[in-house]
């Protein structure tokens, strides 16, 4: 059996784990083993959509103590649920949880993780055989092409890399068996436990913006990203920055795109005196489209841009709004 | 508050990065090298974290001799001790690189005193593992989170207060110390090494504990760039007089 390590929101799968599924339905064919689920929550319904995935087996966590997100619990509870049910592998979804709960199981396992994966291949059907995969490392700026072998092979896979389907598979399992496991944590050092919660910000956040305008060194000050600001609410979209503008300290830390800050993927991306270096290139590459405004046409950016616009930021970014404002005046 | 801050030597690279003729390391020969943006956090929290509750912070790295140039780095930004975690060169696996680090840890508990808080970066620059940090905690039997953006500490009652942002809102963990953090870029602004702590970091002693490594399970067979579909850019327009195209397009795209 191969088992998936399902994220649930609201009590539905999380839009990652579709990912980690599919996945895992692929290598449990090339096995020929049953494709397996663990969760931590036994919401209902949550049966028949994995089911939608081939999954026949699902492992429901439950205890007191693991019914909010903890990760020295969950990570000890997988641990436990791996020693007890001795599975092919296990799949997760490449999220700050999915990578930190694996990372748990393994170290309390003895088990090698690898993390980030793109594309994960069995070569040879024998349990003991390696899993060949490729990682990405440094955010995606290099691809590893690397082997796994352990007993019990643990990968987080990204979601929306090429390869596995996101969607249910053709067939859906027959019905899937609920196994309620309960953890024991007697032995168990003091954890870390969540005392408080605030939910995200409501409307348009930069990682779900339709367009991004964005800025860099060429802004040149804080007070510059005004007219971001402008630009970004008559388009309806969000601002953000590259690495410079954060540690000079014109932005905070949360508006910035790239390897470190957040990772987006709107349909525009708009690019304001940012040159494009690696660290800030891994984080806007899956914009559907990219407009680069900025005085050197040879700079990274604007050889990767779909639409360019070789021009100082200060004078061209104040003329669109202006045209913009012309015409809905008009 | 004793802190124990660990960082790695990776290559500083820019736009490209080269790789060596047979595709299985980066090719540093004319690269700098660094500490990534995370371990950088990292290191400037434990500063700052001597500097408001007194005690002693301690770099470590596992490296080669190579790798007492980043030692030396942290320390020049105020941190007090060096130690650096024997290798030959080349990566160490995860599990090689955590079972190192906790060698030396016990070694340098048992002459001194624990460690109230160890730091971590989140993951590393270059192989991005996001697990040696779990995996040292978890061998010490103290707890850990990563991601985290703030640190608060409550030192009369032995806690720590984490705070991690997520895409649906902010979570705040309590840990009791002793513990370990994984740290997020973005938790302070690392500052510029002034000269005094450069110079006291050049004439700075470092520690050096060599311990035994086992190989991981996974193996990095080579390594290769991402492919990438070359694009010539539609160019549209010069200065203030681009912004008629501009808009055009933004009005064909549907978003005026």
């Amino acid at each position: 059996m191969l088992l998936t390590l399902v994220e649930t929101t609201d009590g539905s799968i999380a839009a990652g784990s579709g990912a980690a599924l599919a996945h895992t339905r692929e290598l449990a064919e090339a096995l020929g083993a049953a494709v397996g689920a663990v969760a931590f929550t036994s919401a209902p319904g949550l049966g028949e959509d994995l089911a939608a995935y081939g999954v026949s087996q699902l492992y429901v966590i439950e205890h007191a103590e693991c019914a909010e997100y903890a990760p020295e619990r969950w990570g000890e509870a997988l641990a436990q649920l791996l020693r007890d049910s001795q599975p092919g592998g296990v799949i997760a979804a490449a999220t700050d949880r999915g990578n930190e709960v694996m990372a748990h199981a393994a170290a309390r396992s003895g088990l090698p993780l690898a993390t980030n994966c793109l594309t994960v291949s069995i070569g040879d059907s024998a349990a003991s055989a390696p899993w060949s995969l490729t990682r990405q490392r440094g955010g995606g700026v290099l691809l590893e092409d690397a082997e796994l072998t352990a007993p019990i092979k643990l990968v987080t896979v990204l979601s929306g890399a090429a390869g596995a389907a996101e969607q249910p598979a053709a067939e859906a399992s027959s019905g899937v068996e609920v196994h309620t496991v309960t953890p024991r944590f007697d032995d168990e050092p003091e954890p870390s436990r969540i005392v408080d919660r605030t939910a995200g910000t409501t409307g348009v956040t930069l990682a779900t913006a339709p367009v991004v305008v964005s800025g860099g060194r060429g802004l040149g000050s804080a007070e510059a990203f005004g007219m971001l600001d402008e630009l970004a609410e008559l388009l309806g979209g969000a601002v953000g920055c590259s690495r410079v503008a954060t540690n000079d300290g014109w932005r905070p830390h949360s508006d910035q795109v790239g390897l470190t800050g957040t990772k987006i993927a709107p349909e525009l991306y708009i690019a304001c005196g940012i040159s494009g270096a690696t660290q800030h290139w891994v984080g806007c590459r899956d914009a559907r489209r990219i407009l680069a405004i900025n005085t050197d046409p040879q700079a990274p950016i604007m050889t990767r841009a779909t639409y360019a616009v070789i021009g100082d930021v200060h004078e061209v970014v104040p003329a669109i709004i202006a045209e913009i404002r012309r015409r809905r005046a008009g | 508050m004793d802190v124990l801050v660990c960082v790695k030597r990776v290559p500083a690279t820019g736009g490209t990065i080269p790789l060596t003729p047979d595709g299985t390391d980066v090719d540093t020969r004319n690269l700098g090298f660094t500490i990534g943006p995370h371990e950088e956090c990292a290191v400037e929290e434990a500063a700052q974290i001597v500097e408001h509750h007194g005690g002693s912070a301690t770099v470590l790295t596992v490296g080669p001799p190579q790798a007492d140039e980043q030692l030396r780095y942290a320390m020049s930004m105020g941190i007090q001790h060096g130690v650096r975690v024997g290798t030959q060169e080349g990566e160490t696996a995860p599990e090689a690189t955590a079972a190192a680090i906790v060698q030396a840890v016990r070694t340098l508990e048992s002459e001194h005193r624990r460690f109230d808080l160890m730091l971590f970066g989140t993951e590393s620059a270059d192989a991005g593992n996001a697990q040696v940090g779990i995996r040292v905690a978890h061998s010490l039997a103290r707890p850990i989170v990563g991601g985290i953006k703030g640190i608060e500490l409550h030192p009369e009652d032995a806690t720590a207060r984490l705070r991690r942002e997520l895409p649906e809102g902010i979570e705040v963990y309590e840990v009791p110390l002793p513990a370990a953090v994984g740290v997020r870029e973005g938790i302070n602004l690392p500052r510029y090494p002034p000269v005094t702590g450069r110079l006291r970091a050049k004439r700075a002693q470092i520690r050096t504990i060599e311990p035994e490594l086992e190989p991981g399970g996974l193996r990095r067979l080579r390594l290769r760039p991402p492919p990438e579909a070359a694009q010539d850019p539609v160019v549209l327009g010069h200065g203030a007089e681009a912004a008629k195209p501009v808009v055009d397009k933004l009005t064909e795209l549907g978003m005026v």
